[in-house]
């Protein structure tokens, strides 16, 4: 690969200097499991790499009712962290899926959506959570919901000389659950077929008060499932209710065939993970009340 | 113009230096500049475990990490499993139990059961699968790779919370490292 | 999610016997070396000088060259030598024997270095050393190749279509002994027996199926080294990971144009192989680089090259029809091989007509078997080629008529079993064979016997399934040369590439002779110069040949020995007597030796003791498997989980235990692979779209249960200890076994493979 240097950041201005000075030939570095590959296979070609593990703003972890994350903490510490599991286990589902325990060591959350891959596991989870995604840049900083920002295969909001500093998840409400599932044809160390994270939040009468439904690797970007959650709306979350939300999320994909499955195929695990994420978050919504 | 970095770090308990291009990998690093060849590449993207050490508290495939980033840290591979007094139990059990057949993954393997035995001695068949899932074997199909780990796991005493465990008792929600 | 069970223990079922060493479980000899990260694979070799290369590879499927420039590669600093298909020396075009397969050469030349043409994508069409990795990988970058891109073949059906591109000019078909030109059917051959018509007109029942598998790879964790260094004397030396260093030699000197003996290959330790590390790829490339550029050139297989570019075995078709009359006797059998053999000729085809009626005693039979070529990597053997491939297409049919008859699935096959005396559907008569053990054993087994419930939780659906398999296995030849130490241990040097625990095998087997303990034999794998011709360590082979030139070498051992004793007691050598490891005057109770005691006086008797022995063996033991799967599918998303796996295969006799174990279920879990999940995805263009790990999908731990083994010992006759071989038959029956296990289950009986989510999905949603 092209030879690039490395700078090790120690502060927030340093990283935005150093990516202003290169624009697209120099690239943050978390945890790696993707970079590295990427410039194997020529996908880049850097003149720097910026190392913001060595950042501590963007090793942040802290649970204070809401969830603040850093870009650059590993999967493993946000699943490892017992008040993190219990407070957002919807989060953690994703975490502790990616790759296997080598990966989950490195890779974390912001490298995956900063990687804006069609089948980023955590990705889903942190749209239905109504995550907001903290940017630092040359000229100060600005957020992005989860939800917007991913653009497109490979491509989301950053802007020249921008990177994303943290992941914030807002307190939960009372009565809310989420979770995240995807199929893969082996146990672990595999990529995502399709994926879906549902949230619900309960309202006091029990109806559905607000419903996210957020689909993985069946459209260039993440994709909400909008008349899913409309529909669920103001309703009773009765099985029938996430049947037809289920039917109305598989409408919501629009998948390619390829070597991981087809078009028929992703829909129909649309359907299937969407209806098992909406009972799981179901029943954590409950157990939140 | 790319330099080589000088980068300090402990290697197998041994304080260990080398000059190293930032572009060259952990694992190019530890068999090409190093010159240790115990670990191994399958791979060289993240998918065959057979490049796995240890970095302070964490395996991690070693392909995906850069020399320059163990600066400062501990790494543990293969060669410092065995001290003057013997094998790791490990290394051991996979000899007893016939768990290699042609070896090539074997390092990845033993470097990856000693964290989880170092963390979960009383691991069940489960864990153990599920720990070491991001580990290919070609030749064994599994079965007496496991079987070694429970061998170890079963002799071995209980943890005593591990430090890391310990300090999330300890530390209030919130605080960082 | 894996079901968590008591492990089971496995011990052999032993044929009776009063071994002293064999049957035990020492850790092997090379086993320190290992563990500890000490032992040098092929990519570990460090040599002063070295220079690094890299090999550029065509990204089409099938291509005429037109141009290579390397003009502004050979300008970039640091890069030694750049070489294309014009520096190669131009092979003959004669066959060599490779013992597993003949080679022809220019086509092996080829395939190392192409220089016209590119028949798949990932040939070789340039390659470069430089002062390391880096450098040359740049240099890669440097070199334009113009293609002219053809149309790309990409299965048999479309190899043999009407108007199908011809991928080879010179090739000229064998169609039944008749020439055929302008063609892409390298080889149609038959074996007949019988009155296939009458066999059929006589059946009351007849089953006919087509069964198509993708091409997979042998999926070895390391990937292809080598390193080679080309002296000034025209002599070359290679370092490399390789299942036969003869075998290396012959085909690395045919491509060179040396003379054998020019050729040194120093086998290193090997990260596995199933069969793909027995042709050469780096290393005549390696070598004409090294003498380009008077250093050693260390040549390493990335991932991606080791999918694109070396030998998977083949994908194809295979229709299989059976007629039995109302009792359930088969009466005909008829079989269409079709192998795609890649880019050029020599799929194991013929391997797979030698292995697809095996199991069963036939009157009526007809094999016909294609050998076809593709723009596919030239295919490789991948551990007993082409049995997997037909157990697949056999035992689908069996299993149907099996289930049509309303008989139970082990009695079926055991009223038409294969036994002593029984023809091969290919011509040879068996000896000795253990098909009807395995299936007894199976019917005993705690597997077969347990009761499994269909319904699994959330809706799943389980099954249980079960198939037969086969391997000829091979003998061929070895050499083994034993030295006595005079502290009464033994050094044994032998030729044969331990990929999996054989040196300690064979060690066994010579120190069972011998009467010491196996830590006593100290074996050492040896390089061409060292040792005396040793064919490949493949064909589940060496613990039976190379153990036999061992016992031969330990007799001739212990003959001289008796001589030295003699001459101690001064009598006739044929005076005395040897028995668990004591040499005895057979009429003076009282004057006895052990080996440890007369080792001692060796320097005394005459010196130094040594002795060879060499084997070339044109029989062996046949192996049969029966596996039996558990299947648990989630009707929802097509997902199979093996949930418990039993094999049971006859070995003759288990040196080792434990390493036969763990061949079979090795063997066993490659299979499960190739079942569930492993292809080769094509795209339109002929190009594989998943050479990596990420989608190509072998097992992970957490994919697999413990693998249950019932080792059967029905002993070879003609080995002196009993053995078969056992590496390759434990791939043979699990894509069969969990096909049958899935048509338990959901309903359905595929006959494609894999049997992927997508696939099952399919074929629940066509069954609604």
């Amino acid at each position: 690969m092209h030879p690039f240097n490395y700078v090790a950041a120690k502060s927030v201005d340093e990283v935005t200097k150093v990516l202003a000075k290169h624009g697209d030939r120099a690239r943050c570095l978390a945890g790696g499991t993707d970079l590295l590959v990427q410039l194997r296979a020529g996908v880049y070609e850097l003149d720097a790499v910026v190392d913001i593990k060595t950042l501590p703003a963007a090793n942040v972890l802290t649970l204070n009712g809401s969830l603040r994350m850093g870009s650059a903490v590993p999967c493993h510490r946000i699943y490892e962290d017992k008040a993190i599991a219990k407070a957002f286990p919807g989060i953690v589902d994703g975490a502790s899926i990616v790759g296997g325990i080598q990966i989950q060591s490195r890779a974390g959350m912001g490298g995956n959506l900063c990687n804006s891959s069609p089948s980023a596991d955590t990705v889903p989870g942190l749209i239905v959570h109504n995550a907001e995604c903290v940017i630092a840049g040359p000229k100060g900083k600005r957020s992005v919901a989860a939800a917007d920002f991913v653009t497109g295969v490979r491509r989301n909001v950053l802007k020249h000389g921008e990177f994303l500093l943290e992941v914030k998840l807002p307190k939960p409400d009372k009565g809310f659950g989420a979770a995240y599932e995807r199929f893969t044809p082996r146990n672990e160390m595999d990529i995502a077929i399709a994926g879906v994270a549902s949230s619900i939040t309960l309202g006091a009468n029990g109806k559905v008060k607000d419903a996210k439904i957020a689909l993985a690797a069946v459209a260039p970007t993440p994709v909400q499932a909008k008349k899913a959650e409309e529909f669920l709306i103001g309703k009773e979350p009765t099985a029938a209710n996430i049947a037809k939300a289920s039917e109305l999320a598989r409408e919501a994909a629009k998948p390619i065939s390829d070597m991981r499955g087809t078009v028929e195929q992703r829909k129909h695990l649309v359907g299937v993970l969407t209806r098992r994420t909406l009972t799981k978050a179901l029943e954590r919504a409950k157990e939140a009340k | 113009m790319v330099e080589k970095v000088h980068v300090r770090t402990t290697l197998n308990g041994e304080p260990t230096e080398f000059l190293v291009y930032p572009y060259q990998s952990l694992l190019e690093t530890l068999r090409e500049v190093i010159g240790l060849t115990g670990t191994k590449e399958g791979c060289n993207d993240g998918n065959c475990g057979a490049c796995t050490v240890q970095v302070d508290d964490r395996i991690v495939d070693s392909c995906l990490v850069l020399g320059v980033e163990v600066e400062g840290k501990k790494v543990t591979t293969v060669e410092g499993l065995a001290t003057p007094a013997g094998l790791h139990p490990l290394q051991q059990a996979f000899l007893e139990e016939a768990s290699l057949q042609c070896g090539i993954c074997t390092p990845g393997f033993l470097v990856a059961s000693k964290a989880l035995l170092d963390r979960e001695p009383k691991a069940d068949e489960h864990r153990i699968r599920h720990w070491l899932a991001g580990n290919l074997c070609r030749c064994t199909g599994y079965d007496k790779i496991i079987r070694a780990v429970q061998k170890v796991g079963a002799t071995s005493k209980p943890a005593r919370a591990t430090a890391a465990q310990a300090t999330a008792k300890r530390r209030p929600a919130g605080a960082r490292k | 999610m894996v079901a968590t069970r008591k492990p089971a223990t496995g011990r052999p079922v032993n044929g009776k016997h009063n071994y002293k060493v064999i049957g035990t479980r020492p850790i092997r000899h090379d086993g320190l070396d290992k563990v500890t990260g000490r032992a040098i694979y092929g990519a570990d070799i460090k040599l002063p000088g070295l220079a690094h290369g890299a090999v550029l590879r065509s990204p089409h499927a099938h291509a005429i060259i037109k141009k290579v420039d390397t003009s502004r590669a050979e300008k970039l600093a640091g890069v030694y030598a750049v070489i294309t298909g014009a520096d190669m020396p131009k092979a003959d075009n004669r066959e060599v024997d490779l013992g597993e397969g003949a080679a022809n050469l220019k086509w092996a030349s080829n395939n190392v270095m192409a220089d016209d043409k590119v028949n798949y994508r990932g040939q070789p069409v340039a390659a470069v050393a430089a002062v390391d990795q880096n450098t040359a990988l740049q240099a890669l970058g440097l070199i334009k190749v113009d293609y002219e891109v053809l149309p790309a073949v990409r299965d048999v059906r479309e190899a043999m279509a009407k108007g199908a591109p011809v991928i080879l000019s010179g090739l000229v078909g064998d169609d039944l002994g008749k020439k055929v030109k302008n063609t892409n059917m390298a080889r149609h051959f038959r074996h007949e027996f019988g009155n296939l018509d009458e066999g059929f007109k006589k059946s009351k029942l007849v089953v006919e199926h087509e069964y198509e598998l993708a091409t997979v790879h042998q999926g070895y964790i390391e990937p292809h080294n080598a390193t080679a260094q080309w002296t000034a004397d025209n002599r070359v030396t290679v370092w490399t990971s390789t299942q036969g260093a003869f075998a290396a030699r012959r085909q690395i000197a045919g491509i060179l144009r040396l003379d054998d003996s020019r050729v040194k290959v120093i086998p290193l330790e090997i990260g596995g192989g199933f069969g793909g590390k027995i042709p050469v790829y780096g290393e005549p490339v390696a070598a004409v680089l090294s003498r380009k550029c008077a250093r050693p050139v260390k040549l390493l297989m990335d991932r991606k090259a080791v999918f694109e570019s070396t030998g998977p075995t083949p994908g194809g078709t295979v229709k299989v029809k059976i007629g039995v009359d109302a009792k359930g006797k088969m009466l005909a059998a008829d079989a269409d091989i079709r192998f795609e053999s890649g880019g050029y000729p020599g799929s194991p085809v013929g391997a797979g007509a030698m292995c697809v009626f095996a199991a069963y005693n036939i009157p009526n039979t007809r094999i016909d078997g294609y050998d076809i070529v593709t723009n596919k990597p030239k295919s490789a053997a991948y551990r007993a080629p082409g049995s997997t491939h037909v157990a697949f297409a056999t035992e689908g049919v069996v299993d149907e008529i099996a289930e049509k008859l309303g008989m139970d699935k082990i009695d079926f096959r055991m009223m038409n079993s294969a036994k002593e005396g029984t023809r091969r559907a290919d011509g040879p008569i068996f000896p000795k064979i253990g098909h009807e053990e395995c299936l007894a054993a199976a019917k005993n087994s705690p597997h077969w016997k347990s009761k499994l419930v269909k319904n699994g939780p959330n809706g799943k659906k389980r099954g249980r399934g079960i198939a037969s398999g086969y391997w000829f296995n091979i003998g061929l030849k070895s050499v083994v040369t034993i030295s006595v130490n005079t502290d009464g241990t033994a050094a044994l040097v032998e030729g044969s590439t331990d990929i999996g625990g054989s040196r300690a095998s064979i060690a066994m087997q010579a120190a069972e002779v011998l009467g010491i303990p196996a830590e006593d034999v100290r074996p050492v794998v040896v390089d061409t110069e060292s040792i005396g011709y040793t064919d490949v360590t493949g064909g589940s082979r060496t613990c039976y040949a190379t153990g036999y030139a061992a016992y031969n070498a330990a007799q001739s051992v212990v003959s001289i020995l008796k001589e030295r004793a003699a001459k101690l007691w001064d009598i006739k050598s044929n005076d005395v007597d040897f028995k668990d490891g004591v040499f005895f005057n057979k009429s003076d109770a009282e004057l006895k030796l052990t080996f440890k005691q007369l080792a001692k006086k060796l320097d005394e008797t005459g010196g130094p003791v040594s002795a060879t022995g060499s084997v070339d063996l044109s029989a062996a033991g046949g192996g049969y498997g029966i596996h039996i799967a558990d299947v648990e599918v989630d009707p929802e998303t097509g997902k199979t989980d093996v949930l418990r796996y039993t094999a049971i295969q006859d070995v003759g006799r288990a040196i080792h235990p434990s390493y036969v174990e763990g061949q079979i279920q090795g063997g066993a879990v490659q299979g499960i692979g190739w079942a569930l999940n492993e292809e080769y995805f094509m795209d339109q263009q002929g190009r594989m779209s998943n050479s990596s790990f990420l989608d190509y999908r072998m097992p992970t731990t957490l994919d697999l249960p413990m693998i249950e083994t019932i080792v059967l010992e029905v002993p070879n006759p003609i080995h002196p200890f009993g053995v078969r071989g056992v590496g390759e038959t434990p791939i043979a029956p699990p894509v069969a076994t969990i096909a049958n296990a899935l048509y338990d289950a959901v309903g359905v009986r595929f006959r494609q493979a894999p049997m992927k989510p997508g696939r099952v999905m399919e074929a629940l949603a066509g069954k609604k």
